[in-house]
């Protein structure tokens, strides 16, 4: 098993809506190794962020729910975990950071007391000793003059300083798993290197193990070790770093390499993917990037493909591959 | 030597800060604070920069959507701005504008066949009974059906929303568009298909382009020159070619160097820079990128340095090259 520390079983998240039932995540399966970043890569509506959302048990119920899988972490199940024990695992075990540092700062809080609240909560510790914890994170995160702006609120930060902020929080009870949704997203380009440098100082120095949810493959190309790309709700393509980028299999994950603007090469055109993504409610049989695919075979319309090896762990759900 | 289109001298937009029980007007914001350059009929000029660099509140005060603080703008000779109301609908016709949030540039309760013939009504183009018809080709020139000419912004996706965008600005013709962040909204393959689509129409219309954004990768795959923006001036500007390879700016650098190539084996030396931008309302005496430049010298906290032609239509603002 070589060291997975969370092992994700047939993950199934639908949401039940007036239009129909949206398949979110629709069957996926995946392990995140100690001190491993695993990227888990896709556009809008390819399941990733509701993937990290079912893993700790965030979704918004109604309308959604997650219907089945497993989730174990250390021989626990975590979808058939109590809520007091999950509650006991978030920001203490499992940590997450959210795509939009503005909406998931408390305004009426200070940084410092969001920064405190898990440590007391999980850690116990008083007053006192929490606080220069929590001071020691801004520090460790690269917060200026950390000790005045522990009395700041969220919006006398920029941006960037309110990731940092959100981090600090993320890392205050030292957890083994950081899931970072969008991290750098926002930000600006100077901002984001700092922020990934930051990661990737966690990776090394902690230990920690981290699923890193994007978009931007050129952060994945600076971070990841293991790559899943996604695609509507389900896993297309999934392998080392080198892996897909250097011999990238299923359609769509080509699609994704040849549709970027480079800075390295100028290209006439860009090749984009034709059509566009598909709606999850009541998905046809079969693979479901049939419509897009330039190399799609009669087989592909009739049943969904299952992951096929390319080599080692390097695996495409594509009939290419049978 | 091609025409100048557009000419920008010396143009700075202020916003005033007021504070105080009496709202006196205490300081202001510089968000531009003296830009010149030109963009030459046909050609796509990228504006580049962080946020808080002023390219934004430059695009809008370019066109008078916002009005110049001081400086003037010229169109084919004529200075823009003091135009009055009557004359300013003139330059409407030849300069348009696409905005960065599809969502809120579109009315919601618009069809967005309305909206574009509105373009149409508005500035007296062709007659009310050819209207449809020219709404129909502009749909198809953009990439959309005619029959999306009944719906509503909310029916529509990301990508179909900006077309429409496009297709508005495009409706009465114009010389000059003024992109402000046309694709960050986008996923990668709907960015791709847009961005071909803005070098098609450049192509087929003649048209010129003030690109602004802050992907590098976005402002490389269609601008002939490049200009890069810190805290409200123009640092460097060259041609695109130039600016990649031979950047002199150690802004220019930096940024450059923070770049995410999507490629593992491409993952370049960082030139980091330490803290965060300056406030604009104080922006630092002397050269403004001082306070965070690796190569500082002592002149660069006394004075400030002008745009410079080094060579060949490479401009930089930097000591370093005096």
């Amino acid at each position: 098993m070589n060291n997975t520390i969370l092992q994700i079983n047939e993950l199934k998240t639908y949401f039940f809506t007036r239009l129909g039932v949206v398949r979110a995540v629709d069957g996926v399966s995946f392990g995140l190794r100690k001190g491993e970043c695993l990227c888990l890569v896709g556009e809008s509506g390819c399941g990733k962020t509701a993937t990290a959302l079912s893993i700790l048990r965030l979704i918004d119920s109604p309308p959604g729910r997650i219907l089945g899988g497993e989730i174990n972490y250390h021989g626990e199940d975590l979808l058939r975990s109590p809520g007091a024990r999950l509650r006991q695992i978030r920001g203490n075990r499992i940590a997450m950071i959210f795509q939009d540092p503005q909406s998931s700062l408390n305004p009426v809080f200070t940084v410092g007391d969001q920064i405190t609240e898990p440590i007391r909560l999980h850690l116990k510790l008083g007053h006192r000793p929490a606080h220069d914890r929590a001071l020691g994170l801004m520090e460790q995160v690269g917060i200026p003059q950390a000790k005045e702006r522990m009395g700041y609120y969220p919006h006398q930060f920029s941006g960037g300083m309110k990731q940092r902020v959100m981090i600090a929080a993320a890392l205050s009870c030292d957890p083994e798993i950081l899931i970072a949704d969008e991290p750098t997203t926002a930000l600006d380009t100077t901002i984001k290197a700092q922020i990934l440098d930051i990661f990737r100082d966690l990776k090394q120095d902690k230990n920690m193990s981290i699923l890193f949810i994007t978009h931007d493959l050129g952060t994945v190309a600076g971070i990841a070790d293991r790559i899943i790309v996604m695609y509507g709700g389900r896993i297309a393509e999934a392998g080392s770093v080198l892996d897909i980028f250097d011999q990238p299999k299923h359609p769509y994950t080509w699609g994704l390499l040849k549709c970027l603007p480079s800075i390295s090469e100028r290209r006439e055109k860009l090749s984009p993917i034709p059509g566009i993504i598909p709606s999850l409610i009541d998905p046809p049989e079969g693979c479901i990037f049939y419509p897009r695919c330039q190399q799609r075979m009669p087989v592909c319309q009739q049943k969904r493909p299952e992951e096929f090896v390319i080599a080692g762990e390097h695996v495409a759900a594509c009939y290419l591959y049978a | 030597m091609e025409r100048k289109l557009l000419e920008v001298e010396n143009l700075k937009k202020y916003y005033p800060v007021m504070a105080g029980l009496l709202a006196r007007h205490v300081a202001d914001v510089k968000a531009v604070d003296g830009v010149s350059f030109f963009i030459a009929e046909g050609e796509t000029l990228g504006l580049v920069g962080e946020s808080g660099c002023g390219k934004s509140s430059l695009g809008r005060a370019l066109l008078r959507l916002e009005e110049p603080t001081s400086g003037r703008v010229f169109y084919r000779g004529t200075d823009i701005t003091s135009l009055h109301k009557k004359q300013l609908k003139e330059l409407r016709r030849e300069a348009q504008m696409i905005f960065q949030d599809p969502q809120s540039s579109l009315d919601p309760r618009m069809t967005i066949g309305d909206a574009i013939g509105e373009a149409l009504l508005i500035h007296g183009v062709g007659s009310e009974k050819d209207r449809p018809e020219r709404v129909a080709e502009l749909l198809q020139r953009v990439g959309l059906e005619p029959g999306h000419a009944t719906r509503y912004p909310h029916e529509l996706s990301g990508g179909q929303k900006q077309r429409t965008g496009i297709a508005r600005a495009l409706a009465v013709s114009p010389k000059l568009i003024v992109a402000d962040e046309p694709v960050s909204a986008l996923d990668v393959s709907v960015q791709a298909q847009i961005l071909n689509l803005i070098l098609d129409l450049q192509h087929e219309f003649s048209l010129a382009y003030l690109l602004i954004a802050h992907d590098l990768a976005v402002i490389g795959q269609v601008s002939n020159r490049i200009a890069v923006m810190y805290l409200g001036q123009i640092v460097e500007l060259a041609g695109r070619d130039d600016l990649f390879h031979r950047p002199l700016h150690p802004y220019t650098q930096a940024l450059l160097s923070a770049v995410f190539l999507p490629d593992p084996h491409q993952q370049q030396k960082r030139i980091p820079l330490p803290g965060e931008v300056p406030s604009p309302i104080d922006p630092p005496a002397g050269c403004r990128f001082h306070t965070r430049c690796p190569r500082v010298m002592k002149v660069c906290r006394q004075e400030t340095p002008g745009l410079k032609q080094i060579d060949n239509n490479h401009l930089v603002a930097c000591h370093l090259y005096e």
